[in-house]
């Protein structure tokens, strides 16, 4: 097997290898990532002071909507699709995914979702409008006429991620290495296969969700419509029945890749594996179970709000757990910094003050303050940002080398992360305020009293933007110019078996099993 | 300059204010006087006017101390582990892996501090949901975008009326300075008696919005085809300001909230007369109208209802051109149907329970004789009324 990759384009079209897929992934999940951030900064601009300066209302909820749908659907998810594409062989042993064709499938399926979702913002009416919750009426009755493509456009999505998962999941219950059983993997194969089931449950109930609103808005049904006899909450039920488990999937393969970071850079191994195993399925259970405090509001009966607030509150062990273990990791190690730790740790500071404001918005009676202000902005933007995104910078740094056989340029990377780190706090940390003095989530004008901190805000907004540019040209310029390095591990602490293998990487590696002990 | 300075100088001190205000401090004496308003830099809820409210603010302190507590203790763990290992120090990586004290003792403390928030928390959440023994019930139903407020009282004599956003659009657009209460200002705020429980029925006319009254602790979901209860006692008298919470469209961000806080004696005459005005508005449904009165009100209510979508000349926009329209030029009872009822699937909202049949008869009529349209005839309010009755 010594063949390398086809020529010319076929190689991408028709790429069953899953290198050259998890390349895929990635560069269209860092094109959609520039494109849901340019929403992200038409936003801040227009909230930079009150009044209405650059955009139209509409035309605002259409940023905010876009913008949500293609960081959620189009960046964060297909990233660490990509990087599980990219990394799961390698790390069991495996000569590439258990159903490459599907693969090629289910990678390709996502540009034409998203051409479909983009296309919308050409449409008369404009593009969907009504918050990446989409909640009925709203989406349905008052929705633009584009939203029957956005309908269609999640469609595909959610088969793109249900094929990805099952390929997952086929590929670390068959393809690993003889003596590399389940608790042996390394923590971010486990995560992702958690994060493969959650996918496999849940997408389908998004399918579900989406098709009832078609119905709805195309064949005369009522399921959300109480003038027909359905419910407008119901809507919500199964919309956070899909949305809860979504935020996990987002951030687990996040706790995986953390978890592999830091030992490398404390030449320590992961401190309590096993307890990160099952704190992850804990995680991964409660997930299901929780839904319902995304809508304390909503006029459940009193029995809900406090069922809902006390599942939601045992999140925190599990939670509370893995922080622990990561800094017991570091505890007695013997430490560096390069940038994939610098974004780790900051993973975990900032990861870890997300999930305090999480248990504030937790508490029921309090959420009710909370509830849809730009504290839940904040929040959330806590766990996916400094979360996923961060987690998904350092994943990048720490294997790049190992891909490309290249190394990045090391102080780049750091001003990279101490700007992105600036940024990132300048943003989302004075949200906390403006959302506890009153300011609500979604509206494109606001009174004189949160212009101070909404100024800072955009401020900060536009650094964060600026330094993903430098991050961009720092990629390009390890691929293209780097420092060629051969060393098998790039990293003096790192293990596993990604390191056994050639810098940079061959086309096909593990074609025959290796051993593992 | 001065100004400047000041902003400054409440910048830097800025992060202190949040312990201060957590504290019954000197900054705190000075913020009494406006206590349930939010005012630049606030950091931090506000305890609000009411028990409840009160109460709802020591229980998100509570789990706010707490949380600080534990992340002093989490990143002091953290930051000392970064700084004491670190390999530039020369120190050399323990192999430890597990442990099972440590590992059960972060698993069993936090649980144990979280049932001390969650008890609390639940036993201020049944009082929440107490909404019983109200004094007064107002039923507030969201409009894209604006809100009904109707005092439902006990001989049927039922008070309503809409309350809309007052901001004058220059002031929006930058063409004019921006007033204190920029977009937290509306033409006909709710009105509660002090120390009064009042208990809010809470629904929607067309899509999902949320009544949120920051002072009041109030903030609950409006969905059509529901109606949601919440109450509020606030025991002290004032103005207090609010939003739509719940993303209802377009406008969204223009549909604010006020409720005065009065003195019962002063609650009951503004509430009579509410009430006159509404008979007197009933009186003069009965009387016929001039085609010059009917062309100057619908005049006035077509610029403050229509123009936004079908154009300050009738030319369209987001909405249909009413200019030689088919239904401005064609039969009557069309029209009235359109305008009186909506177009079901479309932007064309329902204005028969927005505007009275005065209103509705005038700018039934402007339409039908202004912007080159010439039909000459008349819609009387009786029209409207007996439209309304025996129309579908």
């Amino acid at each position: 097997m010594s063949h390398g990759p086809a020529k010319g384009l076929s190689r991408w079209f028709l790429a069953t290898n899953h290198k050259d897929i998890g390349t895929l992934y990635l560069w269209f999940s860092f094109s959609m990532f520039l494109l849901g951030g340019s929403f992200a900064m038409i936003i801040r601009a227009e909230l930079f002071q009150p009044g209405l300066q650059l955009i139209e209302p509409n035309f605002f909820n259409q940023m905010t909507t876009m913008h949500g749908l293609i960081m959620v659907f189009g960046a964060i998810m297909p990233a660490f699709v990509g990087l599980a594409n990219y990394m799961i062989p390698l790390m069991i042993g495996a000569p590439d995914m258990a159903l490459p064709r599907m693969n090629n499938f289910s990678f390709w399926l996502l540009p034409i979702a998203f051409a479909i979702l983009a296309s919308t913002l050409f449409m008369d009416g404009g593009a969907p409008n009504f918050g990446w919750t989409f909640y009925a009426p709203l989406s349905t009755t008052y929705a633009p006429p584009s939203v029957t493509y956005f309908i269609f456009g999640i469609h595909i999505m959610g088969l793109s991620s249900i094929m990805g998962s099952i390929n997952i999941i086929a590929t670390i219950m068959n393809l690993r290495a003889p003596g590399m059983t389940l608790m042996k993997m390394p923590l971010f194969v486990w995560t992702w296969l958690i994060t493969a089931f959650l996918l496999v449950a849940v997408m389908p109930v998004l399918a579900g969700a989406v098709t009832m609103m078609l119905m709805d808005i195309h064949f005369g049904t009522s399921f959300f419509s109480a003038a027909g006899g359905g419910d407008p909450v119901l809507f919500q039920h199964i919309f956070w029945f899909f949305g809860h488990p979504e935020v996990y999937i987002i951030i687990l393969p996040a706790f995986g890749v953390v978890s592999e970071i830091i030992p490398t850079f404390s030449r320590k191994p992961l401190f309590g594996y096993a307890s990160m195993v099952y704190a992850t399925a804990a995680i991964a259970f409660l997930s299901f179970i929780v839904w319902a405090h995304h809508m304390f509001t909503v006029g459940m009966p009193l029995v809900g709000e406090l069922y809902f607030m006390w599942a939601t509150m045992l999140i925190a062990i599990p939670t509370a757990a893995k922080v622990f273990n990561w800094i017991t990791t570091m505890f007695k190690g013997s430490i560096t910094f390069e940038t994939p730790m610098l974004f780790s740790i900051a993973f975990v500071f900032l990861f870890t003050i997300g999930g305090f404001t999480g248990l504030m918005l937790a508490i029921a009676p309090a959420d009710m303050q909370y509830h849809d202000t730009y504290f839940v902005v904040a929040h959330f933007h806590y766990t996916m940002v400094a979360g996923a995104i961060f987690s998904m910078s350092a994943a990048i740094y720490y294997w790049l080398p190992k891909w490309t056989g290249r190394m990045y340029n090391e102080s780049m990377g750091k001003v990279h992360f101490w700007i992105s780190f600036l940024g990132f706090n300048l943003t989302f940390f004075p949200q906390h305020f403006i959302g506890l003095a009153g300011m609500p989530r979604r509206i494109p004008d606001y009174a004189l009293q949160f212009a101070d901190f909404n100024m800072i805000s955009s401020i900060g907004a536009f650094i964060y933007g600026a330094s993903q540019l430098l991050f961009l040209y720092n990629v390009i310029a390890t691929i293209k110019y780097g420092e060629k390095t051969t060393v098998k591990k790039t990293w003096e602490g790192a293990n596993g078996l990604e390191w056994t293998q050639p810098s940079p990487l061959p086309y096909h590696t593990f074609t025959t099993p290796p051993e593992f002990k | 300059m001065h100004l400047k300075g000041k902003r400054l100088k409440k910048l830097i001190s800025s992060p202190m204010a949040l312990f201060a205000l957590s504290s019954t401090s000197a900054l705190a004496e000075n913020l009494v006087e406006n206590s349930a308003q939010a005012e630049r830099w606030q950091m931090n809820l506000k305890p609000g006017v009411t028990e409840l409210g009160q109460e709802i603010y020591d229980i998100h302190m509570l789990v706010f101390w707490i949380c600080c507590v534990a992340a002093v203790f989490v990143f002091g763990y953290m930051f000392y582990a970064m700084f004491a290992y670190r390999k530039s120090k020369g120190h050399e990586p323990a192999n430890f892996h597990e442990h099972a004290v440590a590992e059960i003792s972060w698993t069993i403390i936090p649980a144990i501090i979280l049932l001390g928030m969650a008890w609390p928390a639940s036993m201020t959440m049944i009082k929440v949901y107490d909404t019983t023994e109200s004094d007064l019930d107002i039923l507030v139903t969201g409009y894209q975008w604006k809100w009904k407020y109707e005092y439902i009282l006990e001989h049927g004599e039922n008070v309503a009326f809409f309350s809309n956003l007052t901001t004058p659009s220059q002031q929006i657009h930058g063409e004019e300075a921006k007033n204190n209460n920029y977009l937290l200002e509306v033409d006909n705020p709710m009105y509660l008696p002090v120390n009064k429980k009042a208990r809010f029925l809470i629904t929607a006319n067309d899509v999902i919005h949320a009544w949120w009254v920051p002072a009041l602790s109030v903030k609950k979901d409006a969905i059509p085809g529901f109606i949601n209860e919440i109450s509020a006692k606030p025991f002290k008298t004032g103005t207090y300001r609010g939003q739509c919470a719940e993303l209802c469209g377009k406008d969204h961000g223009f549909m604010p909230i006020v409720v005065k806080v009065v003195e019962q004696d002063e609650f009951d005459s503004w509430l009579s007369e509410k009430q006159t005005q509404a008979a007197e508005l009933a009186e003069l449904m009965q009387q016929e109208m001039s085609m010059d009165e009917l062309l100057a009100q619908g005049e006035k209510t077509y610029a403050g209802k229509c123009a936004a979508c079908h154009g300050s000349n009738g030319e369209g926009g987001v909405g249909a051109v009413i200019k030689g329209s088919k239904v401005a030029t064609g039969a009557l009872s069309w029209h009235l149907d359109v305008v009186v009822n909506g177009v079901a699937g479309t932007m064309m909202q329902a204005f028969g329970a927005q505007l009275n049949a005065i209103e509705l008869a005038a700018v039934i009529t402007y339409q039908r004789n202004a912007f080159g349209n010439n039909m000459g005839d008349k819609v009387q309010p009786i029209d409207v009324h007996n439209f309304k009755q025996g129309g579908k």
